[in-house]
């Protein structure tokens, strides 16, 4: 049994379709990169797994087995799993350890607490008691990732880490990636940016216009294969 | 090819029920114009109750339905709208019942500096900030002696005619009224900008996006709403006589004509229209009753509100698509309609979601 | 010193504007809903003391901790069974939902216990006064008043900083995605809010009540005096609401002073010149 299943999702937003007969298997301590262009349905994917697009019927979405299609975000959160968004959505009045705090809200115990994730990204130890309105993009995504990983999940989904970053400060982020890794949390990351994702996973999916085309190693497929899944020629 | 897609593709804003609905419609104005004829004073004072209700509702609806604009403090414009009546009528000597022209426009003039600080409020702040407002006019009004101070005044102007007339008059301003506000609000909103207007609604914005100017457009409504409702107040004081500023400035008016709204269908025309029957037909059953009819209304329309949205007219018309006064067009394939609307839904907003986010700092 | 006294009275009488502020605030705070129903809530925990004090035979400052246990238990059940459901449906539904409470509240209270205006006996509190000087009197009772709207404050800011549920509470006024997918249940949630609200507004309404008489229809007005008190010290802002009651109270005591009956009208005034020209509130918050 694989950790995450989702079988053929059609998912969208009002009346607009994202997703079209998405078939996925996410496998426990893996690290799967989803890659794509803008609108090629990634968010809309990671969304539809954290709960804030739900799912009819249930069971079209399985976690350890269990149906969660229809389960709300928080209830999700208590079964482990952790969603990191695009555009970090960070307590602008809280400080940053409230921020960590509230992470912790679901009370799932693991390796990670307070302490951990300030080993993993110092400068929130040095930020501690700022407020997070005042935080650059950088350290808001730290924030953000060390928040998800206060829930101290089993699936973390990471949402677009390096979008609208500097090249130096993304690699500053995905230094953290390792150790996350390590720690047995298992990991599906949307990224645009393809040498980053390639990097650290161990299998990537490449998604165009809603719909999954090429599912593989990094080291088994080949650059042209990825580029023509990435636009679509 | 093009001339081919001519001939099957048509946008239509007239079903075959509306097309029926006007004429009936019409029958039945001019139906009840003539109840004066035969009709007792009671059923002439029962009807203007129920034709000032539905033109108040309707304003109402213009604002909260149209504009997004949701204020419990209207019943400043009919305290305003008898008040002049009775300074027209009484102390300036003019007819009475042209004063009712008055009682709008100057209902109209004091909108504008109530919106100027009203609009600096946004959702339920600028409700309770209506309502502070009117509460003002009627401690300001309390405190003038000119105006009666406390204790109000009756309208004595009307006396000069014979009470026959004076109750046949006031109906058919109380129907003139009624109608004229549907008349008005429908016409309103097939004008460009009442479409500006429901793109508003729809979406903020969008609209914005489009070069709508969102403020002047909120602001003519509210003055135009003001106006009627100040109009509707007068009519209302030519049937009543009596007027206090505990009552004429009452929030009983607000409640009257939001769960009348809330109940017919907000965003509709035809729901003012029902719910007003509905609240006027209740009223009268239960007249017995204290204000129990108040209490069985009040948990009406917050059942509605919550759990059939668009009033009892909307969740018919979603239903049935009947529109008795088409205000919507319709992309006719055919046989297949598509209405440009499109149903709110609730709950999760997906689609809402990348506006919540703050800007990446 | 006539007006140092006014100044002092007004500033004791605004601690008891707090009291209904705070909730008010709290509620638009955490779930951005305006609560229209809020002035008769505090009625509706006045009658309940009413109730009380006539079945037990108590003072009306014993029946608080009942009269905060049910008003609590009160907003939990209709935040849940009702506020949320017209939250779904949309910020308008909501405002319209609580209206209509509201004017429940008003007539079955009115049905139930007359138009008849009602007070409640606290004994010899409710007279007993620490003479300053010949012009400069405070009573003990809205000194009392003041030093519990402070204590509750001193409370709900302690609750909201050091608890878990008050760091949640403000996650969800700062996003409310974003703390759905930190684990927090928001409906449960925004039942608790309302609970603290109506716990604490019924502190408001009992003390009032032993102030002055209130009748069915005192509501609405609470509402606006809490409503303005909010805004004249600023959205967002805790101890904002305090200093609004504060400026709200003294421009009543002040306004009585020059005319017997201006006193409400001076208040509104005050909140509107507020509106006019500094519309953020004396205290704003300065987020984004």
């Amino acid at each position: 049994m694989s950790l995450l299943e989702l079988e053929s999702i059609n998912s969208g937003y009002g009346h607009f379709q994202a997703l079209f007969d998405v078939n996925l298997r996410i496998e426990e301590k893996e690290t799967h990169a989803i890659i794509g262009a803008n609108g090629a349905g990634k968010s809309t994917l990671l969304r539809t797994i954290c709960g804030l697009i739900k799912t009819e019927p249930a069971d079209k979405v399985r976690f350890d087995g269990q149906a969660i299609g229809a389960m709300s975000p928080h209830k999700r959160v208590g079964l482990g799993i952790s969603y990191v968004p695009e555009g970090r959505w960070v307590f602008p009045s809280l400080t940053v350890h409230e921020n960590l705090q509230v992470g912790a809200h679901s009370k799932r115990t693991g390796v990670w607490n307070i302490d951990k994730v300030y080993e993993l990204f110092p400068l929130l130890a040095r930020l501690k008691n700022r407020q997070a309105f005042g935080l650059s993009g950088g350290e808001q995504q730290a924030l953000s990732i060390a928040r998800g990983l206060m829930s101290n999940p089993r699936l973390l989904l990471l949402d677009e880490v390096s979008l609208g970053l500097a090249p130096v400060v993304v690699e500053k982020i995905y230094q953290a990636m390792p150790a996350i890794v390590d720690s047995g949390t298992t990991v599906l990351l949307v990224e645009q940016d393809v040498g980053q994702a390639m990097k650290f996973a161990d299998r990537v999916t490449c998604m165009l216009e809603g719909r999954l085309v090429l599912e593989g190693a990094p080291g088994e497929i080949s650059q042209e294969a990825i580029f023509a899944a990435y636009f679509g020629v | 090819m093009a001339k081919q897609s001519k001939d099957h593709v048509k946008v239509e804003r007239y079903t075959r029920t509306s097309r029926v609905a006007l004429p009936v419609a019409a029958a039945i104005v001019i139906a009840a114009a003539t109840i004066p004829a035969w009709g007792s004073s009671a059923i002439m004072k029962q009807s203007v109750t129920l034709l000032t209700l539905i033109g108040l509702a309707q304003m109402w609806n213009l604002l909260a339905g149209y504009a997004g604009l949701v204020s419990v403090g209207q019943q400043a414009f009919v305290g305003i709208g008898a008040y002049t009546l009775w300074v027209f009528a009484d102390k300036f000597h003019l007819n009475p019942f042209a004063s009712v022209i008055f009682a709008g426009i100057v209902a109209g003039l004091f909108a504008i500096p109530t919106a100027g600080l009203a609009f600096r409020l946004r959702g339920g702040y600028f409700a309770v900030g209506t309502w502070v407002i009117a509460e003002v006019f009627r401690l300001i009004v309390t405190q003038i002696k000119w105006l009666g101070g406390g204790s109000g005044f009756t309208i004595g102007s009307v006396n000069s005619v014979s009470r026959h007339a004076r109750e046949s008059i006031t109906f058919w301003l109380a129907l003139g009224v009624a109608v004229g506000s549907i008349v008005l609000v429908y016409f309103l909103l097939r004008s460009k900008r009442g479409l500006a207007l429901t793109a508003i609604r729809d979406n903020d914005l969008g609209a914005r996006g489009l070069g709508v100017n969102i403020t002047r457009s909120k602001l003519w409504v509210y003055i135009i709403a003001a106006a009627g409702t100040g109009m509707v107040g007068s009519v209302i004081y030519l049937n009543l006589l009596r007027v206090q500023p505990e009552a004429g400035f009452s929030l009983q008016w607000s409640a009257l004509m939001i769960f009348s709204v809330v109940i017919g269908g907000l965003g509709t025309i035809e729901g003012p229209i029902i719910g007003a029957v509905i609240f006027f037909i209740l009223q009268q059953v239960l007249s017995d009753y204290g204000t129990w009819y108040l209490i069985l209304i009040g948990a009406l329309a917050a059942g509605v509100v919550v759990f059939a949205q668009r009033g009892l007219w909307g969740t018919l018309v979603r239903k049935k698509a009947v529109d008795l006064f088409p205000v919507r067009r319709r992309l006719c394939l055919e046989t297949v309609c598509f209405t440009e609307e499109t149903p709110r839904k609730s709950g999760e907003e997906p689609g809402r979601l990348p506006s919540e986010e703050p800007p990446a700092v | 010193m006539v007006w140092v006294n006014d100044i002092i009275q007004g500033i004791l009488l605004g601690g008891l504007y707090a009291l209904f502020a705070a909730g008010l605030a709290l509620v638009f705070g955490v779930m951005k809903l305006v609560n229209l129903a809020h002035g008769d809530f505090s009625i509706l925990a006045a009658y309940l003391a009413l109730a009380f004090v006539g079945l037990l035979h108590i003072n009306p400052f014993y029946t608080l901790i009942i009269v905060i246990i049910i008003m609590a238990i009160f907003g939990y059940v209709i935040q849940r069974g009702l506020f949320n459901f017209a939250m779904d449906a949309g910020p308008m539904q909501a405002i319209l939902a609580t209206f209509g409470i509201a004017i429940i509240i008003q007539n079955l209270l009115l049905e139930g216990f007359t138009a008849n205006s009602k007070g409640l006996d606290a004994g010899k509190i409710e007279n007993a006064v620490i003479t300053i000087s010949k012009q400069i009197a405070i009573g003990w009772f809205p000194l009392t008043t003041l030093i519990v709207s402070v204590v509750v404050l001193v409370a709900l800011q302690w609750f909201l900083g050091r608890t878990r549920t008050g760091r949640a509470f403000r996650a969800t006024a700062d996003n409310q995605r974003a703390a759905q997918l930190m684990g927090i249940d928001n409906r449960h949630l925004y039942g608790m809010a309302m609970a603290v609200a109506l716990a604490i507004v019924a502190i408001g309404g009992v003390f009032i009540g032993i102030r002055t008489t209130f009748s069915p229809s005192a509501g609405p007005l609470r509402l606006i005096f809490a409503y303005e008190a909010v805004i004249i010290g600023g959205l967002g802002s805790l101890w904002g609401t305090l200093v609004g009651g504060i400026v709200l109270g003294i421009a009543q005591v002040l306004g009585d002073h020059i005319h017997q009956g201006y006193g409400i009208l001076v208040g509104h005034l005050v909140f509107l010149a507020i509106l006019a020209f500094r519309p953020q509130g004396l205290f704003a918050r300065q987020v984004q």
